[in-house]
C-alpha cells in the first residue's frame, strides 16, 4: 500500500540485527540497532552524570568555606577541570546523541540510521575515551588541571616533564570525543536528509528533527577547528612544537580562537535539541498546536548561522581590538532574536491550553523558566562593558550553569520521562518523577542563583579559596549542590524499578501526535518495517481534525495488536 | 440576551484592566530592580565604574521586565488553564498569528540594537585598552609609541605564577599598587610565564596579560581607598593566592609615598603562594603536580597582605 521512496542503498542490511539477542546482553555488544545504541549512550551518560556530579559536590564542598582547607589547591584544580570535562564530553554530548539515536529514525519513519555500523563505532568510542580520561586520575602528577578550556601556556607547562601525563590523556580523550561526534553528525545529517517517510517534506518534520539537523550541521562545521586545535596542543605538549608557545614564535591566543570557534557553537549543539524537546512536549501537554511552527523551525537555523560568528565574545578582555569587540557584541546579541521567537512561541502554545502537569511537563516548564533567566544574563554578558567586569567571575559560572544544567539537563530529563514508555515499554512512577523534579528545581536554584551576586562583587571563577565577603553566597550554593545530589536518588529508583517492574505501556500513553507514537512500545527492530506511513500534514495538529498520516487507523490498530 | 452582551463586555473590560494593572506593576518592579542593582556591585572607584553600573542597571530593568512578563504569563496559564483530572480534551487550536510573530521578532531586534549602540558608545568613551606589541623572549620589552593620553605613568605591572610586582617611572618596586586619585594612569601589562588577568572589581576593569606581548592600559581612579586586585585568568596551582591591593591616595600622600619609598632598601615582597608551597613541601609534597612558584619580588614597599579592603 505504501511506496518506499527513500534511497534503499543507504540501508545495506535488510534487518539491522536479525539474529541479535533480544535480551539485556545486546546492550553490551557491538549492536547496530539505533534503539539499542541510543539506550547504550543514555545509560553510559547517566553513569557519568553521577561521577561528574560527585566531583561537582567535592568542588562545592571545598568552596563552602573561604580558605582552601579540604584539598590541596592542585587537587582542587584537577577536580573542577574533570568535573567540567566529564559533564560536557561524557554526559551531555553522549546523552544527546542517545536521545537523537532513539528518536530520529522513528520520528521520520526510517528503519534505522543511514550508517548503522558507523553509528555503533561512534558509540563504542565513548567508553574508550571515557576510560582514557578516568585513567588520568592515576598517572603521576594527577589529571589535567587547567580548566576545560585548557588554554596554553598553562596547559602545556607539564611540571613533572613526563611524556604520559594528565593533560596528554585529556587531549587524547577530547580528540577521540570529537571524532566520535563527527561520525555521529555525518550519520544524523544523512539520515534526516535522505530517509524521511514519504510526504514528509522539510516543513512537515517535527521540530526536534529540525533542531537535530541544525545542531549536527554545527558539529560538522565547528568540530574540525577544535579537533585541529587539540592536535596542535598535543604536539606542543608532547613534541615541543610551537604552535602556541611564544618561545618558538607561536601565539597562545590563537588556541583561544580555535577553541571558541567550536566551543561556543557547542553550547547550541547541546541546547538546540533541548529546544526541540520543548517544542515537542509543550503541544502534547497543553493539547494545542505549536504556535508558529514555521517560525520556530527557521529560528533553529538562524541560531546555527549566528552561533558561528560570535566566538570572540569569550575574548573581550584578551586585548581584542575595539572594532572586533563591537562587532561580536552585536552578533552575540542578535542570537536573542531567534531564541526570543522560540520562547514567545512556546508561551503562546501554552496560552489557553489544557495544561497537564505531568513530570515531563514540569521539567519543560522549569527548564523554560530557567532559560528565560539564563538568556537575560546572557545578553548582559554579551555587552562589552558589563562583560569586562563580570567576565571570568562567578557571574559567568552561574549563567552557564543556568543554561547547561537548569535548561539543557532539565530538557533532557523531560525527554527521558516523555519517551521512557515508548522505548522501554514500561510506564514510570509519576510520584517519584515529581519528587525528582521538585528536588532538582530547588537544588539547582539554590546552587546557581546566589552565585550571580558573588560574581557581581568580583569573585573570580576557578578559585580554590576566596575573600570572606563572598562566603554567604557560597554556603547557599553548596547546600543547593548537595540537594541536587539527593535528587538523583528518586530518579535512579524510578528508572530502574519502572524498567524492571513498571506497568506495561500502551503505544501512545500521552495521546500524542507523531510517527513514533504510531509504533508499538517498544518499537520493533525496523520501526514501520514494510508499511512506511505517508505523512499528510505538519505535526502538532491537536484539535484541528487534520490527520497526520494517511490511513492513521491502520497504524493505530497495528500498534495495538502487537501488545 | 442583553445581559449576556453586557456580561461579555464587562469581562472584556476586566481583562483589559488586569492587563493594564499587570503591565504597570511590571514596570514599577523593573524600575525598582534597576535602582536596586547598583547595590549588588562593589564600590564605584574608577571613571569606568559609573558607566558600567548604569549599563548594568539599564539591562537589569529591561531584563526584569521581560522575565516577569514571560514568567507572569506562564504563572497565569498554570493557574487558569489547568486541565481537570481525566480531561483529555484539546485546547483552542491556534496555529499561529503572523502579525504577532513579526512583532516579537522586531521588538527584540530593536532592543538589542539599542543596547549594543549604547554599549559601543561606552566602549569608545572609556577607551582603556592601548596598544598590544609583541616581542621575542630575551628581547628588551618594547615601549609603546605613546599615542595614549595619560597624566601619570607608565607603571609596569609584572605578573607571575604567583605574585605581582609594580615598577614605577621613578624606579620604585612595590608589591602593592599605589595610585594617585583622579589621575589617568597608564600601565604596561607584562607576564613572565602564563596568561594572567589584571582585574580590580571596584574599578570594573579587567585586562588579560598575554605572554610575548606588552599591553598598554589606562584608567582613572576616582575614589580613595584600598581595593582588591585579583588575577582573573586561571594561572595554575596557587591561582587564588595571586591577589594584591590597589591603594588610591590623594596626590599629596601619593607623592610623599613615592619620595619616601624610593630611598628604601629592596626586600622580599608579598608572596603568599610561596608560603603555601613551602608548607606543602614540609608536609611531604602531597597533592598533584605544580610548577614551583616564582621567588618573591625584590621591592621597596612590601605591602600588607591582610590589609582591610573597601571593595
Amino acid at each position: 500500500m505504501t511506496i518506499i521512496n527513500y534511497d534503499q542503498r543507504l540501508v545495506k542490511t535488510k534487518n539491522p540485527d536479525p539474529k541479535g539477542p533480544n535480551d539485556w546482553k545486546r546492550f553490551f555488544s557491538f549492536n547496530t540497532d539505533a534503539k539499542v545504541i541510543g539506550i547504550q549512550y543514555i545509560v553510559t551518560a547517566l553513569f557519568f552524570l553521577l561521577i561528574g556530579g560527585l566531583l561537582g559536590m567535592l568542588v562545592r564542598g571545598e568552596l563552602i568555606t573561604p580558605p582552601s582547607d579540604l584539598f590541596d589547591p592542585t587537587v582542587y584544580n584537577g577536580l573542577y577541570t574533570m568535573h567540567g570535562t566529564i559533564m560536557l564530553f561524557l554526559f551531555l554530548f553522549p546523552i544527546l546523541s542517545g536521545l537523537t539515536n532513539l528518536l530520529v529514525p522513528p520520528m521520520i519513519g526510517a528503519p534505522d540510521m543511514a550508517f548503522p555500523k558507523l553509528n555503533a563505532l561512534a558509540f563504542w568510542l565513548v567508553p574508550i575515551f571515557s576510560i582514557i580520561l578516568l585513567l588520568s586520575f592515576f598517572v603521576p602528577g594527577g589529571p589535567a588541571s587547567s580548566g576545560w578550556w585548557s588554554y596554553p601556556p598553562i596547559s602545556i607547562q607539564n611540571p613533572l616533564g613526563k611524556m604520559i601525563n594528565g593533560e596528554m590523556l585529556w587531549i587524547t580523550a577530547i580528540s577521540l570525543s570529537g571524532i566520535s561526534s563527527i561520525m555521529g553528525a555525518v550519520n544524523f545529517v544523512t539520515t534526516i536528509i535522505r530517509m524521511r517517510a514519504p510526504g514528509m517534506g522539510f516543513f512537515k518534520m517535527p521540530i526536534f528533527i529540525w533542531t537535530v539537523l541544525a545542531a549536527q550541521m554545527l558539529q560538522l562545521l565547528g568540530l574540525p577547528a577544535l579537533t585541529g586545535g587539540a592536535i596542535m596542543l598535543f604536539f606542543d605538549l608532547t613534541f615541543g612544537t610551537s604552535f602556541f608557545r611564544i618561545e618558538g614564535g607561536g601565539d597562545p591566543v590563537l588556541f583561544q580562537h580555535f577553541f571558541w570557534f567550536y566551543s561556543h557553537p557547542a553550547v547550541y549543539v547541546m541546547v538546540l535539541p533541548v529546544f526541540g524537546i520543548f517544542s515537542e512536549l509543550f503541544p502534547v501537554y497543553a493539547r494545542k498546536p505549536l504556535f508558529g511552527y514555521k517560525f520556530v523551525a527557521i529560528a533553529s537555523f538562524g541560531i546555527t548561522i549566528l552561533s558561528l560568528i560570535v566566538w570572540v565574545h569569550h575574548m573581550f578582555y584578551t586585548g581584542t581590538p575595539m572594532w572586533m569587540r563591537n562587532l561580536f557584541m552585536f552578533t552575540t546579541m542578535l542570537i536573542a532574536v531567534p531564541t526570543g521567537v522560540k520562547v514567545f512561541a512556546w508561551i503562546a502554545t501554552l496560552w489557553g491550553g489544557n495544561i497537564r502537569l505531568s513530570t515531563p511537563m514540569l521539567f519543560c516548564l522549569g527548564g523554560l523558566f530557567n532559560f528565560i533567566f539564563g538568556g537575560i544574563t546572557g545578553v548582559m554578558l554579551a555587552t562589552v562593558p558589563v562583560d569586562i567586569h563580570v567576565g571570568n567571575t562567578y557571574f559567568v559560572v552561574a549563567h552557564f550553569h543556568y543554561i547547561i544544567f537548569n535548561t539543557i539537563a532539565f530538557g533532557i530529563f523531560a525527554g527521558i520521562y516523555h519517551w521512557f514508555p515508548k522505548f522501554t515499554g514500561k510506564m514510570f512512577y509519576e510520584g517519584l518523577g515529581k519528587v525528582h523534579f521538585i528536588l532538582t528545581f530547588i537544588g539547582a536554584t539554590l546552587n546557581w542563583l546566589p552565585l550571580h551576586w558573588a560574581g557581581l562583587l568580583g569573585m573570580p571563577r576557578r578559585v580554590a579559596s576566596y575573600d570572606p565577603e563572598f562566603a554567604i553566597w557560597n554556603v547557599i550554593a553548596s547546600i543547593g549542590a548537595f540537594i541536587l545530589g539527593v535528587a538523583s536518588i528518586p530518579f535512579i529508583l524510578n528508572m530502574v524499578s519502572s524498567w524492571v517492574r513498571g506497568k506495561v505501556a500502551p503505544p501512545n500513553p500521552w495521546n500524542a501526535i507523531g510517527l513514533e507514537w504510531l509504533l508499538p512500545s517498544p518499537p520493533p527492530h525496523e520501526n514501520f518495517e514494510e508499511d512506511i506511513p505517508t505523512v499528510l500534514n505538519e505535526p502538532y495538529c491537536y484539535g484541528l481534525e487534520k490527520p497526520f498520516v494517511e490511513d492513521e487507523e491502520f497504524y493505530i490498530n497495528k500498534s495495538l495488536k502487537s501488545h | 440576551m442583553n445581559t449576556k452582551v453586557k456580561k461579555y463586555k464587562n469581562k472584556k473590560y476586566l481583562t483589559l484592566l488586569i492587563i493594564l494593572f499587570a503591565f504597570s506593576l511590571n514596570i514599577l518592579i523593573s524600575l525598582l530592580m534597576g535602582y536596586w542593582s547598583y547595590s549588588w556591585l562593589p564600590m564605584q572607584a574608577s571613571e569606568a565604574a559609573h558607566y558600567v553600573d548604569n549599563l548594568f542597571a539599564f539591562e537589569t530593568t529591561i531584563g526584569t521586565f521581560i522575565f516577569l512578563g514571560c514568567t507572569g504569563t506562564m504563572a497565569w496559564i498554570l493557574i487558569f488553564n489547568r486541565a481537570p483530572k481525566y480531561d483529555e480534551s484539546n485546547g483552542e487550536p491556534l496555529e499561529g498569528n503572523l502579525k504577532l510573530e513579526i512583532i516579537w521578532t522586531i521588538i527584540p531586534l530593536i532592543l538589542v540594537l539599542a543596547i549594543s549602540t549604547y554599549s559601543t558608545k561606552i566602549n569608545y568613551k572609556l577607551n582603556n585598552l592601548g596598544s598590544k606589541i609583541k616581542y621575542d623572549i630575551g628581547q628588551e620589552i618594547p615601549i609603546s609609541e605613546g599615542k595614549e593620553i595619560f597624566d601619570y605613568g607608565p607603571i609596569d605591572v609584572v605578573s607571575r605564577q604567583w605574585n605581582w610586582e609594580f615598577i614605577y617611572p621613578n624606579g620604585i618596586h612595590s608589591s602593592e599598587l599605589h595610585l594617585p586619585l583622579n589621575k589617568r594612569t597608564n600601565f604596561r601589562l607584562i607576564t613572565e610565564d602564563v596568561i594572567h588577568s589584571f582585574y580590580v572589581p571596584a574599578f570594573r576593569l579587567k585586562q588579560d596579560i598575554i605572554p610575548g606581548s606588552v599591553i598598554t592600559y589606562s584608567l582613572t581612579p576616582t575614589k580613595k581607598g584600598v581595593f582588591r586586585l585579583r588575577d582573573a585568568m586561571f594561572s595554575g596551582a596557587y591561582f587564588s593566592q595571586n591577589q594584591s591591593n590597589v591603594i588610591v591616595e590623594s596626590e599629596d600622600i601619593f607623592n610623599k609615598w613615592s619620595e619616601d619609598t624610593v630611598k628604601k632598601e629592596l626586600q622580599n615582597g608579598l608572596n603568599p603562594a610561596g608560603r603555601l608551597y613551602d608548607k606543602r613541601l614540609k608536609n611531604g609534597n602531597r597533592g598533584w603536580a605544580t610548577v614551583v612558584p616564582a621567588p618573591p619580588p625584590k621591592v621597596q614597599d612590601k605591602g600588607i597582605e591582610e590589609r582591610p579592603h573597601d571593595g
